[in-house]
C-alpha cells in the first residue's frame, strides 16, 4: 500500500498543481520521485505533527490542496486537537494519510499501534474516513480524497500486501465495493485486513457456504444503501477490521443497524479487543493474539450460522 | 501626539470590548483592552486590505491566536468597516455570528478561528508557505498571549518558520505578565521570552506595546533580517486604559457593572 501511495502521489502531482506534501520526517528515499518532480511541493516538517497539521490547514486556506503523511498514531491521535479545529472545524480540504496502520507495524509496540485511529476520526464532524483495502483501493482513494472538497483521512497499512483487484476499482466516496457474490451470508471488510476476509470467504466455501464479500473503502459516509440492503437478504452480516471493537467500522455497522430496528439480520463483529498488547511480536502473530485468523473467523461464523 | 487618530481609534475600541463585555456578561475584558494598540496600529496603519474584498488572495492576513480577545478584534473589524459597528451589540448573543471566540465560518475578516491556544501560528505558517508556493507578496501577522506562550505546538512552529525562512511572517506577544490564574512568571518559566524566540531563528525585538509610533516604526519595516520572521515581544499592560483595570488580573473574568462601564467610558473621554 505504501508504495502504491506514493507512486500515485507522484502521478497524482503532475496532474494538480495545488497539491502539497508534508512528511513528518518519515518516508526516506520514498518519495524521492515525487520530490524530483515537485521540489517545491515537499516539505519534511520534522518530528512535530502539531504544527505540521495547522500548517497543512493554513495552506489549505490558502488555496493549496495539502496531504499530511506520518506513521497512523502521530498523523492522527498526537495532533487530534489540530485535526478537529484547524481542519474539520474550518472544513478544509487537507487529506491526513496515515501510514502502518492497525497492527501493521506490530513488532514496533502498541506506541505504533492504531486500533482506535477510525474510532477518532469519524467521530469528528466534516470528516471523510477511507480505508483502502490493497494497494489497487489505494491508488483510488488517494484520487478520489483529492477531489473531494473536504478532510479526508486515508488509513493506510504497509508495504506488500497482497492484492485483491486485478486493476484500480473505480471508486465513489462513500459507495462500498463488491469483492464477489454470495447467497448464504455477508462479510463486510474494512482497510487492509481485506485479503483476511477473501481467504476466510473462500475457507467458507470449501465448508459450502456461500459468501458475499465487500469492501467498504469508506467507514464514513457510510454506505447505508448496501447495508440496508444486505442487513436484509441475509440472516448473518459480519464485519471485520484491524482496528478496535469499540468505536470503529463495526461499531458504525452497528449503530446504523440499532437506527433501523427492521434489519432482521444478526450482526458479527470481528475487531480487536480493549486492550494494549503486551505480548509482542510481527503482524500476523498480532492478528492471532486477537483472534483475526482465518481459522478464528471461520469458527465462529460456523457457530453463529448454525 | 503623533498619531491622534490612532489614539482615538485605540480609545474607541476600548469603549466598545468594556461595552462588549458588560452586555454579554463575557469574560477576557482585560486581555482584550491589552492588546487593543497593537490591532489599531495593524488595521490602520500596516495590513494591506480591503474591508470590501475580504477574501481577497493578496491581502495581508492577521491572526488572533489569543483567541479570548475576541472583542477587541470583532471591534477592530467593525470599525475598521468589515461590518457595521451596530452588529457589535450582537457579541455573544443567541444566534448571532458573535461567539467568544473567534469562529471559522460567517465573520469577514476573520481568518482563523483560534480559541484552543496555541493553533494560531502553525495556521499563519500555512498561509505564509502558501505566499511562497503560490508566488505571492502577502504577510501574516500572528498575535499570541504570553501565556499561549505556555503552548508546546507553538515552539514546534518557531522553528519550522524558522527552518523555511519564512521572513514574511510576524509574531507579535502580547506580553501583559498574567495570564488566567496568576503572574506568567511564576506558572512557566516564560522568562527570557525574546531570547526562546531569537534561539529558534527569528529576528527578535522588544517594544512597549502601547506606543503607536514605536509599533508602526517596526512593523512597517518588515522583514527586519532577510530569510528570518520576525518576533516582536510587545510589553504591555493587562486592562491598559482602565485605571482601575489595569495590572489588576481579576479583570480576567470580571463583568464590569453599569457603574464601572459609565466610570471607562468618561475616563477614555467617550462621554
Amino acid at each position: 500500500m505504501r508504495n502504491a501511495f506514493a507512486q500515485e502521489l507522484t502521478a497524482l502531482a503532475k496532474e494538480e498543481s495545488r497539491l502539497v506534501f508534508l512528511s513528518g520526517d518519515i518516508g526516506n528515499k520514498l518519495f524521492d520521485a515525487f520530490k524530483a518532480e515537485c521540489p517545491n511541493r515537499f516539505y519534511n516538517c520534522g518530528v512535530a505533527e502539531q504544527n505540521m497539521m495547522g500548517v497543512a490547514a493554513g495552506l489549505a486556506k490558502s488555496g493549496l490542496r495539502p496531504i499530511v503523511y506520518t506513521i497512523t498514531p502521530f498523523v492522527t491521535t498526537r495532533c487530534y486537537e489540530q485535526i478537529r479545529v484547524d481542519v474539520c472545524y474550518h472544513n478544509l480540504p487537507v487529506i491526513i494519510a496515515g501510514v502502518g496502520s492497525g497492527l501493521s507495524y506490530a513488532t514496533l509496540g502498541p506506541t505504533h499501534h492504531s486500533l482506535e485511529d477510525i474510532a477518532f476520526l469519524r467521530a469528528l464532524p466534516e470528516m471523510t474516513v477511507l480505508c483502502p483495502g490493497d494497494a489497487m483501493e489505494v491508488r483510488a482513494c488517494l484520487r478520489a480524497a483529492l477531489k473531494h472538497s473536504g478532510p479526508v483521512y486515508l488509513r493506510l497499512g504497509k508495504k506488500g500486501e497482497p492484492v485483491i483487484h486485478k486493476e484500480v476499482p473505480k471508486v465513489t466516496i462513500g459507495r462500498a465495493l463488491e469483492i464477489q457474490r454470495g447467497k448464504d451470508i455477508c462479510l463486510l471488510s474494512t482497510g487492509n485486513i481485506l485479503p483476511l476476509a477473501v481467504d476466510a470467504a473462500n475457507s467458507l466455501a470449501d465448508s459450502r457456504l456461500s459468501v458475499q464479500v465487500f469492501s467498504f473503502h469508506t467507514v464514513k459516509p457510510l454506505d447505508t444503501g448496501v447495508l440496508e440492503e444486505v442487513l436484509a437478504k441475509y440472516p448473518l452480516v459480519v464485519t471485520l477490521e484491524e482496528h478496535g471493537l469499540l468505536g470503529g467500522f463495526g461499531s458504525a455497522v452497528a449503530e446504523w443497524r440499532a437506527d433501523h430496528p427492521e434489519s432482521k439480520a444478526r450482526l458479527l463483529r470481528f475487531g480487536t479487543r480493549d486492550e494494549f498488547m503486551h505480548s509482542n511480536g510481527d503482524q500476523d502473530f498480532a492478528r492471532a493474539y486477537f483472534g483475526l485468523t482465518r481459522e478464528n473467523i471461520c469458527k465462529k461464523i460456523m457457530e453463529v450460522y448454525k | 501626539m503623533p498619531f491622534p487618530t490612532l489614539d482615538l481609534t485605540a480609545k474607541t475600541l476600548r469603549g466598545a470590548v468594556v461595552e462588549m463585555s458588560h452586555r454579554a456578561g463575557a469574560p477576557h475584558l482585560a486581555s482584550s483592552l491589552s492588546c487593543i494598540d497593537i490591532l489599531t496600529v495593524l488595521y490602520w496603519k500596516i495590513l494591506r486590505l480591503d474591508p470590501k474584498k475580504p477574501q481577497d488572495p493578496d491581502r495581508d492576513r492577521f491572526i488572533l491566536s489569543k483567541g479570548h480577545a475576541a472583542a477587541a478584534l470583532y471591534a477592530a473589524l467593525a470599525h475598521r468597516g468589515f461590518y457595521p459597528a451596530e452588529d457589535l451589540k450582537k457579541y455573544v448573543v443567541n444566534e448571532s455570528r458573535f461567539p467568544e471566540h473567534p469562529p471559522a465560518v460567517g465573520l469577514p475578516g476573520v481568518e482563523a478561528a483560534t480559541g484552543s491556544l496555541g493553533h494560531g501560528l502553525p495556521m499563519g505558517l500555512g498561509m505564509a508557505l502558501a505566499a511562497r508556493i503560490l508566488k505571492k507578496k502577502y504577510r501574516v501577522f500572528v498575535l499570541l498571549s504570553d501565556g499561549e506562550c505556555n503552548e508546546g505546538s507553538n515552539w514546534e512552529a518557531a522553528m519550522f518558520a524558522a527552518g523555511q525562512k519564512l521572513s514574511n511572517v510576524c509574531v507579535l506577544v502580547d506580553y501583559n505578565k498574567w495570564q488566567a490564574t496568576g503572574r506568567s512568571r511564576d506558572i512557566l518559566a516564560i522568562h527570557p521570552l525574546d531570547k526562546k524566540w531569537e534561539a529558534c531563528g527569528w529576528s527578535t525585538l522588544e517594544i512597549d506595546g502601547h506606543d503607536h509610533s514605536g509599533l508602526t516604526e517596526v512593523l512597517s519595516a518588515l522583514p527586519r533580517e532577510d530569510g528570518k520572521p520576525t518576533a516582536i515581544i510587545a510589553h504591555t499592560i493587562k486592562g491598559k486604559g482602565i485605571s482601575f483595570m489595569e495590572d489588576d488580573n481579576n479583570w480576567h473574568y470580571k463583568i464590569p457593572s453599569v457603574a464601572e462601564v459609565a466610570a471607562a467610558k468618561k475616563e477614555l473621554g467617550l462621554i
